[in-house]
């Protein structure tokens, strides 16, 4: 029998359904194949992870304050541990191929989802778990060993949890695999129809370069970190010098991974440079095939140059030579993506919305780092400041002025695409410029330190260094300002900020085609792409 | 190419990227240590290796039959020949087992009991080579054991019909899985088992 209603009550207008609104329930949420939704429970665990490991970095820097320091040497130890080990093994590497590259690659290449998209989410899964793992490790007080777990301190003589961190990163370094293997897959598979190589955005040739690296260099960090568990458990000998085993060979076999993964930490990033600076000089990428193939030459060349975290360690003379030569090389390629970007600015129409900014500091800052790099790839001014501040500075110019502002400018460029909200431009520019000021009042300070002769991973230091590590805390303070405001900001336009539409920036590409936020399969209909990629118009001059 | 396959042999460099580090580590010491080395190849029992070495072969043989039946929609030969293929990854198994008792009995399991007591003067650097011995052949068996986990899995799909010559994806790749399995023991075996061995 029908129930009778006369007439139904008004209902509120419909908002149009998308990825996020299709489903609340927390079981369609942890159940997930949708890759917009893990992208999205990546950058909820990544951001978490972030913090954590900031909070380590803000307890040491205060203990840098003065000379003597607040905290007994082995707290100091496992505060940076902690610091590194989760920066790296559960931000930096998973950063951009999680959350923005799950979110973007099938859009950008005109699929429905990745190739297997049940492995994503077991990627995700096997996140969490490595994450759990390592935290176990900070609960229960944290390893003191380096992020570089050396032994025969990581396994012989640590009184820490090197074990359950260092499963931890076992367990996350396969999520990691998993990841690169899915977007190799998807990018020489789900091709829409005409979308052939040369008309890939070159945030897609990054990820694959990255996916290139992760299938190849992960697996032999997880057989070392292995050897090294059972090293510790069972001490059976491997690593021991006592009975002829080698501890230098842990370093090659970390190495061989650990040099390629900052190029897994980087490339994604310079993946999305390509995109802001061609929207926001709404130009085309200068030179796209140099861009595209150095994202690959810089994948092999990577696998080539582990020894030069290694010249003070008793390396021959020849292969120290053969690696600081390569080394030399590997720089190569990136010099000819920031040229590029450059060149792409040059008589473009350059406007300086806040995901521009990050993308001039990143080329500003990368740029220094990578210098750096080069003077640390030269043997003799290697041996002088290997081991102290000047390589701290180095890495995290490239990792944090680099890889981080280029996280934060993809964050704000796909921001409307992933939640279909803007942001204020005002507080994130203000943002913007605090994370600039404060990054650079941290880090610049501890080039000189490092050059002055401050060792790295020492909780006391000599009187004379003090006003340069009270200048590095003090920026630090600021930048930890920079980075909680867009959380505020970011958070707040969930809720009230303007609703977004299919293309804000007014961007080539396919992902802005689409509604914000986009609808679970992406397209109605797959697209046929017949233009080339940044299919911006020429551009105008505007007189008067 | 099917995404499916590139998947799977993407993830099959994977593992030899795995099983490579151990490879590197076994020739690094090999080459610092060559007597302490050429004195562990008595222990090493090459009829028990060469046994399995010939089960496996046969193995492989199996699963690419059982991948062909499933391409020729044939269902009582596909499980027919993943139950073969089963039995010999078992067999294989269990005459590991016998091997890996023998060299707990002969005190030869770092970390456990080691005794090197017919050569103690490379006792330390033999320690190093049998432990690179357990890690290589057991990471192996545990590959062995998950392929076999998977093997099930498929027995029990195709007794539910899931494949015929429409789809035999699944069956496939395991096959690839297992074969790579069974390509590892190939250079194990002659690694560990051949060279230096005097009759």
């Amino acid at each position: 029998m029908a129930t009778l209603v006369a007439n139904p009550p008004p209902t509120a207008p419909e908002e149009p359904v998308n990825y996020l609104n299709v489903e609340h329930t927390w079981k369609s949420w942890l159940f997930t194949t949708d890759h917009k939704r893990i992208a999205v429970l990546y950058i909820l665990s990544i951001t978490f992870m972030f913090f954590f490991g900031g909070a380590a970095a803000v307890a040491f820097r205060i203990n840098l304050l003065t000379p003597q320091g607040i905290f007994a040497a082995e707290t100091y130890n496992r505060l940076f541990s902690m610091h590194g080990i989760i920066m790296v093994f559960f931000f930096l590497v998973p950063s951009i191929p999680a959350t923005l590259a799950n979110f973007l690659i099938p859009i950008m290449v005109g699929a429905k989802d990745l190739a297997f998209p049940r492995v994503n989410l077991l990627s995700w899964y096997l996140y969490i778990i490595g994450a759990i793992l390592a935290m176990y490790s900070v609960l229960r007080g944290g390893v003191d060993t380096g992020w570089t777990f050396y032994p025969p301190y990581s396994s012989t003589f640590s009184n820490s949890y090197v074990l359950s961190a260092a499963f931890g990163v076992f367990v996350a370094g396969f999520s990691s695999i998993l990841t690169g293997l899915n977007f190799i897959v998807t990018v020489h598979k789900m091709r829409a129809p005409g979308m052939t190589w040369s008309r890939l955005p070159l945030f897609v040739w990054s990820n694959y370069a990255t996916g290139l690296i992760q299938v190849l260099g992960t697996p032999v960090l997880a057989i070392t970190l292995l050897l090294l568990a059972f090293e510790r458990i069972a001490h059976i000998g491997i690593f021991d010098p006592a009975i002829g085993g080698d501890p230098i060979l842990f370093q090659h076999l970390f190495w061989f991974y650990s040099h390629p993964a900052v190029y897994i930490m980087i490339l994604p990033g310079m993946g999305v440079i390509s995109e802001i600076i061609a929207c926001f000089s709404r130009k085309r990428v200068f030179g796209y095939n140099f861009v595209a193939f150095s994202s690959m030459a810089i994948a092999v060349l990577s696998f080539v140059v582990w020894g030069h975290h290694m010249f003070v360690t008793g390396e021959s003379v020849y292969a120290t030579l053969a690696f600081s030569f390569l080394s030399f090389m590997v720089a190569v390629p990136s010099a000819i993506k920031v040229f590029n970007w450059t060149a792409t600015m040059y008589k473009g129409s350059v406007s300086f919305d806040t995901p521009m900014l990050y993308a001039f500091g990143f080329i500003g800052l990368f740029t220094i780092g990578g210098l750096t790099g080069l003077y640390l790839a030269a043997l003799g001014t290697d041996v002088a400041t290997h081991g102290t501040y000047f390589i701290v500075a180095h890495f995290h110019y490239v990792m944090v002025g680099g890889m981080v502002m280029a996280f934060l400018g993809g964050m704000h460029y796909w921001w409307p695409k992933i939640t279909g909200r803007m942001y204020s431009e005002a507080w994130s520019k203000f943002a913007a410029l605090i994370v600039f000021i404060g990054f650079n009042l941290t880090f610049f300070p501890q080039f000189i330190l490092g050059y002055l002769g401050m060792p790295r991973r020492y909780h006391a230091y000599p009187p004379e260094f003090q006003t340069l590590n009270v200048l590095s805390t003090a920026g630090a303070s600021i930048l930890g300002i920079g980075y909680i405001i867009p959380m505020i900001y970011l958070i707040y336009s969930l809720k009230y900020g303007a609703k977004a539409g299919p293309n804000p920036w007014g961007a080539s590409g396919l992902e802005w085609q689409i509604p914000s936020p986009p609808t679970t399969f992406n397209f109605d209909v797959t697209p046929t792409v017949v233009e080339e990629a940044y299919n911006y118009g020429p551009v105008e001059e505007v007189i008067g | 190419m099917d995404a499916s396959t590139l998947g799977m042999w993407t993830f099959l460099i994977t593992e030899v990227l795995f099983f490579g580090g151990m490879f590197a580590a076994y020739a690094v010491y090999r080459n610092m240590y060559p007597q302490a080395f050429a004195s562990t190849s008595v222990y090493m029992n090459v009829i028990l290796g060469g046994t399995n070495t010939a089960v496996l072969i046969c193995s492989s043989l199996t699963m690419a039959l059982s991948v062909r039946a499933a391409q020729l929609s044939n269902r009582r030969h596909l499980m027919l020949f993943l139950v073969l293929t089963m039995i010999f990854g078992a067999t294989f198994l269990v005459i590991k087992g016998f091997e890996y008792h023998d060299k707990w009995v002969e005190h030869l399991v770092p970390g456990f009991n080691f005794r090197y007591d017919e050569f103690p003067k490379y006792a330390h650097n033999a320690q190093i080579l049998f432990f690179l011995y357990f890690c290589m052949t057991g990471m192996h068996a545990l590959h062995m054991i998950v392929g076999l986990g998977l093997l099930s899995y498929l027995l029990v799909q195709a007794g539910r019909r899931m494949y015929s010559a429409n789809y035999f994806a699944p069956v496939e790749m395991i096959g690839l899985y297992w074969h790579f399995v069974d390509v590892v023991w190939i250079f194990l075996f002659p690694l560990l088992y051949l060279i230096g061995h005097r009759r």
